[in-house]
């Protein structure tokens, strides 16, 4: 975990030190506006991973020396086939729609994505088939 | 299903695991959420976009190849040239590294089951699909397609001066498409972060999978402000808002800023895939491992860091910008570059070679990509920019850049990958030919358009006069564009003798080094019945050679390769990972 913290806590630095040179630089809002959210951007994630990478032992991924059967067991849950994506996915696309052909493609849409949301929250709670 | 995968391990048991009833066919495509399906979807999605992009190429090519060209009229052109852009930068370029190639692989490189968010990704696949759909559905609406190039300038593209459905398609489309690109960049990032097998630390990650990586974490930083900036300019076109107008307030020069900031890393989120491609085909293929394996690493991250500090080199005509800052920040992105190039030739150095057709391929991407990467150093001086900027010149130097990188580099990857997709061979003398007429007709198509830029001929032009003496340089270009459509044809009939009169693929062709050589080609569910033991960046390669470990190489270069060992030394072995 300390890799993965350091390469993101790297992002924020690099876009902290650029935001404040280009600011100091040029007194521009905007491009100090975007390089700082970029700063911030690297800091959350970073800073969270950091947080937890003090706090844990090294994980097999983490150890140049692991053997795969230090990894053995479950690696984690992964949904089988589903439908819901293609309709979420679908009702997306027919609300984002409404912006070009007037409300009625947002009902459609709407529809289908609320249907979907509850189908996939339904599907992950019964752990089964669609 | 929820499926529990269960890590393999040497005590495992090699036959499949239950994994209940999976539909086949059509009902398949639309429900998978296996990584496999969703990459492969991807993968022929985007390839179909990138063959209609390049049909209107070749109609761009082909009124141009003589003055007053009457081939399609001014409105036609324009929209063309627009949704060839669009076409080939938000639905192939990008979605065929993220979501085809990286989404089939890189959880193949780090010994994963699936990606972290099966669903979600499946989710990517078709706001992507729909998003591709209603920017090409735009040529059907009464005004016709977006015709305000690819960019979008404010106030081209606000509702007085391109009024009508076509851009208000594009901009949903960009909407749609921006999401799914998000989404499967959290998805890379959670994969490579807490799906790796165990041993593969991040410094023994494919260079592949760590550019994939730094392309994600860009993709983050990126879409996010287009995403906004549609929203807004859409706000202008219909509720009256002032943002991007030249009365009331508005400032049209913030959209270029907007945009800019979204496209200056898109333009790596589109290279950096592709230099990852380049850098496992040129290890394989030279039987070696990547030379000065970290500084490769270091290289992309600094390449990903600095390409947020450069957007406005893309607008030092508009006269408000700070010229030197961002004329010195692009500057600086030659140096990762130049490291990228030493490590690829020394990566080759004394390699044993093989001259596959992805091998061809990805020398190919150096060459073309090298003289991209040179012409773009030279527009990062504001003098050269200003006489340039708008003409054929900067059409030159990008598609260099970017075919170099997504079509070069993208076919070294597919050639190199499609025998574990597919489990199949492509045939390689076909394969050989498309390299060639794709190599040649390249240079023929835009070397002339340099000299056309020089000449002061401007981008985005429908037609010219014969008086200005362009006509023979246009004329080589639309034959080199002949050249590379006959290339991709033969490509496509590559891909159809395959699919008709299969050559069966064993697990590892091409004598790989990866993780993803360690499964069956193509994988079985959930990908690995079998791991070798992690040692170092190339575990298959060291488990299939034991007399001749990526360790015991590295021994040999040091002692006997002088300056070379010297070298690889500083970059690959040092920290914790010397054993």
């Amino acid at each position: 975990m300390k890799v993965e913290s350091h390469l993101l806590l790297f992002m924020a630095s690099f876009g902290a030190v650029i935001a404040l040179i280009y600011w100091f630089f040029s007194y521009d809002d905007g491009g100090t506006a975007m390089l700082t959210a970029f700063a911030l951007l690297g800091l959350l994630p970073g800073g969270y991973y950091f947080w937890w990478s003090r706090r844990m032992a090294p994980r097999p991924e983490d150890r140049p020396e692991a053997k795969q059967s230090d990894g053995a067991g479950v690696v984690g849950a992964f949904p089988g086939s589903s439908i819901w994506p293609f309709v979420l996915g679908l009702g997306a696309a027919m609300t984002a729609l409404a912006l070009v052909f007037g409300f009625w493609s947002a009902i459609f849409g709407l529809t289908l994505a609320v249907s979907a949301v509850i189908g996939v929250i339904v599907e992950s709670r019964r752990g089964g088939a669609y | 299903m929820t499926l529990l995968a269960e890590r393999p391990s040497p005590l495992s048991h090699p036959e499949e695991p239950e994994h209940g009833h999976e539909p086949s066919g059509v009902l398949n495509w639309l429900t998978s959420t296996d990584h496999k399906v969703i990459g492969k979807s991807y993968t022929i999605t985007s390839l179909v976009f990138f063959c209609l992009a390049g049909v209107m190429a070749v109609v761009i090519r082909t009124q141009l190849a003589s003055p007053d060209g009457t081939i399609v009229s001014q409105h036609t052109y324009n929209e063309l040239f627009t949704m060839h852009g669009s076409l080939m930068l938000y639905l192939f370029a990008g979605p065929f590294a993220f979501g085809g190639l990286a989404n089939y692989i890189v959880p193949l490189q780090v010994g994963a089951p699936d990606m972290a968010f099966p669903r979600l990704n499946a989710l990517s696949y078709w706001l992507y699909l729909t998003g591709g759909l209603t920017m090409i559905a735009g040529f059907l609406t009464v005004g016709g397609a977006a015709d305000f190039g690819w960019v979008a300038y404010a106030p081209l593209s606000n509702a007085v001066n391109s009024p009508g459905a076509g851009p208000d398609m594009w901009i949903v489309a960009l909407v749609l498409t921006g999401f799914s690109a998000i989404f499967t960049g959290v998805n890379i990032v959670a994969t490579i972060f807490y799906l790796r097998a165990p041993g593969l630390t991040m410094f023994r990650l494919p260079i592949f999978t760590w550019n994939m990586l730094v392309t994600a974490i860009l993709i983050l930083v990126a879409f996010p402000v287009l995403t906004a900036a549609l929203i807004l300019l859409w706000c202008d076109r219909h509720l009256g808002a002032h943002i991007f107008t030249t009365t009331g307030g508005g400032v049209p020069v913030l959209w270029q800023n907007l945009f800019w900031f979204f496209g200056h890393p898109e333009v790596y989120i589109l290279a950096l895939p592709y230099f990852g491609m380049v850098t496992d085909v040129l290890a394989t293929f030279s039987r070696k491992p990547v030379f000065g394996y970290r500084g490769m690493i270091f290289a992309t991250i600094s390449i990903g860091a600095l390409s947020t500090a450069v957007w406005a080199h893309h607008m030092f005509t508009t006269g408000v910008v700070l010229l030197p800052f961002f004329s010195l920040m692009s500057y600086l992105i030659a140096v990762p570059t130049g490291i990228k190039f030493f490590n690829w030739i020394g990566t080759m150095w004394r390699g044993s070679l093989h001259f596959t057709t992805a091998m061809l391929f990805a020398v190919g991407f150096l060459i073309v990509f090298l003289f991209g990467g040179v012409t773009g150093v030279l527009l990062a001086a504001p003098p050269v920019d200003f006489a340039t900027h708008n003409t054929y010149f900067v059409v030159a130097h990008f598609h260099e850049v970017l075919f170099g990188s997504a079509v070069f580099g993208g076919f070294a990857g597919l050639y190199y990958w499609y025998p574990k997709m597919t489990g199949r061979m492509l045939r390689e003398r076909l394969g050989q030919a498309s390299f060639w007429f794709m190599f040649i007709g390249f240079w023929v198509t835009f070397l002339p358009q340099y000299l056309l830029g020089l000449h002061g001929m401007p981008r985005r032009i429908a037609e010219y006069a014969a008086s200005e003496g362009w006509t023979g340089l246009n004329r080589v270009s639309s034959v080199g564009a002949y050249l590379l459509f006959i290339s991709v044809a033969i490509m496509v009939v590559n891909f159809y003798i395959s699919w008709r009169r299969p050559i069966v693929a064993s697990g590892n062709p091409w004598d790989g080094q990866t993780l993803e050589w360690a499964a069956a080609s193509p994988p079985v569910h959930h990908n690995f019945t079998w791991l070798p033991p992690v040692r170092s960046e190339r575990p298959v390669w060291d488990f299939n050679h034991p007399e001749h470990t990526t360790q015991q190489h590295r021994q040999s270069d040091h002692a006997t390769d002088g300056l070379v060992g010297v070298a690889t030394t500083g970059f690959t072995d040092t920290g914790e990972e010397s054993e």
